[in-house]
């Protein structure tokens, strides 16, 4: 258990610069993300992609900016919660929130800011009737242990480096491995790719998709696949590996007290309050009407959610205002006294 | 300009286009597609069927396109992202459909 100021659901760019906003008012924060890496986004989906509307960046990598928005951050020392999800959240009669992480461990905190984007990062996963039943059993969406899949009529499907890289390890492991993927060609290293084409014993499924399991909700004996446009056939297996990327799960925040607007939070425009006193939202996650889903709006929206916040942890204490050219930052401050 | 969107369910909704924007913009102001990325590839949220009639008439999807619609489920020989599909007088009446799921 540990006790701060404002508890931060999400480590993205905005999540991390509502640490450095809470910071500049005396405010300690928490950051809890479901990935196990700051940066949301931008660390998970495009690292490598140059943005080009950060006022004051003409260009920089996702990445880049992740790594500087951390290190920004980290002037007030947050206590990062990362790898695990924002799961439960709890109100104590003081007005201290808890919220419990899905490792088991809990937060308190006076206030809470929600930058979650567009949802805890989990799998994308394929839209199979029943495919729950069979999860971590006979189908997973990632290799935690290669010995999971030994002796197995394993399927993956997929057609990125991830679905590649598998498939080339996982021959020596599985029975059979058969790759399905949509079309013919893959986004992966063309060395692998290559390798993979050539491979015997890697049978390749194109253009093919999924199409339903076959079993009895415990084992699988069959997988159906569709030809693009066409019939379906069935495979023997008993073992599928999807990996179809990522993609954003609001639904434990579902619980939490305030609206939510199917994948948005409604806001208060400027105070970035939710309709639960407390807590705001700030980031694509808040909406407002006219609401511009950008990373500025968002670090905009986190300094003026962390002004509410402060007034939340510090009731009826006047807040003094003053610039950080004023204020300073820890770390910054020390450099220019000593110089 | 109108899109002829056949929903799930059957029924058919002429939704309002205009010039200069994407078919996701005029989907998703109609809410039948998401559009969670606005339009930046990061996502599958706009994932339509375009009626093959309609298919040919459009300029292909690029690399970056197929790319992100290798997670899209429930494809079809014309599936299309609508958010990478700009709408122009060309287009007036142009079919399509709105996935049951994925």
């Amino acid at each position: 258990m540990i006790r701060v100021d404002v508890a931060i659901v999400g480590a993205g760019p905005v999540g991390l610069f509502a640490v450095f906003a809470c910071g500049q008012l005396g405010l300690r924060c928490a950051v809890l993300d479901a990935l196990p890496d700051p940066g949301g986004q931008l660390t998970a989906l495009y690292p490598e992609k140059p943005i080009y509307d950060i006022p004051g960046r003409p260009t920089v990598r996702a990445g880049e900016l992740v790594a500087d928005l951390v290190q920004q951050a980290a002037a007030y020392d947050p206590v990062y919660w990362l790898g695990q999800r924002a799961m439960a959240l709890a109100e104590d009669s003081d007005g201290t929130f808890r919220i419990t992480g899905s490792a088991g461990e809990t937060i308190l905190a006076r206030a809470v800011i929600i930058a979650a984007g567009v949802g805890a990062f989990g799998p994308n996963r394929p839209p199979l009737p029943g495919i729950e039943a069979y999860e971590n059993r006979a189908v997973f969406y990632h290799v935690a242990q290669l010995e999971r899949f030994r002796g197995r009529k394993l399927v993956i499907a997929g057609g990125g480096d991830s679905a590649v890289d598998w498939a080339l390890s996982l021959t020596g492991v599985a029975a059979e491995v058969t790759v399905v993927h949509r079309r013919d060609d893959f986004r992966a290293h063309p060395a692998s790719v290559a390798q993979m084409k050539a491979d015997p014993r890697i049978r390749l499924l194109t253009p093919y998709q999924l199409a339903g399991l076959v079993g009895d909700g415990v084992t699988l004996s069959a997988i159906e696949v569709e030809r693009i446009g066409g019939a379906r056939e069935r495979l023997e297996a008993d073992c599928l590996l999807a990996l179809f990327g990522l993609t954003g799960d609001l639904s434990s925040l579902a619980s939490w007290g305030f609206d939510l607007d199917r994948k948005t939070i409604p806001v208060e425009p400027v105070t970035c309050a939710t309709s639960r006193k407390g807590i705001y939202a700030i980031g694509d996650v808040a909406a407002y009407p006219g609401k511009l889903k950008l990373i500025l709006t968002g670090f905009a929206e986190a300094a003026n959610a962390a002004r509410e916040a402060y007034a939340r942890v510090h009731p009826g204490k006047a807040l003094h205002v003053e610039h950080s050219t004023s204020r300073g930052v820890p770390g910054f401050q020390a450099l220019e006294r000593a110089g | 300009m109108k899109i002829m969107v056949h929903r799930p369910d059957g029924s058919i909704e002429a939704v309002r286009g205009e010039d200069g924007l994407s078919v996701m913009e005029a989907l998703r102001k109609a809410a039948l597609v998401e559009g969670e990325c606005e339009g930046a590839l990061a996502c599958a949220s706009c994932h339509v069927w375009i009626e093959p009639e309609w298919a040919d008439r459009l300029p292909p999807p690029d690399g970056a396109e197929e790319d992100m619609l290798d997670v899209a489920f429930n494809l079809k020989p014309t599936s299309r992202l609508s958010c990478q599909i700009m709408l122009t007088d060309q287009l007036d009446g142009l079919a399509l459909r709105i996935p049951a799921s994925g």
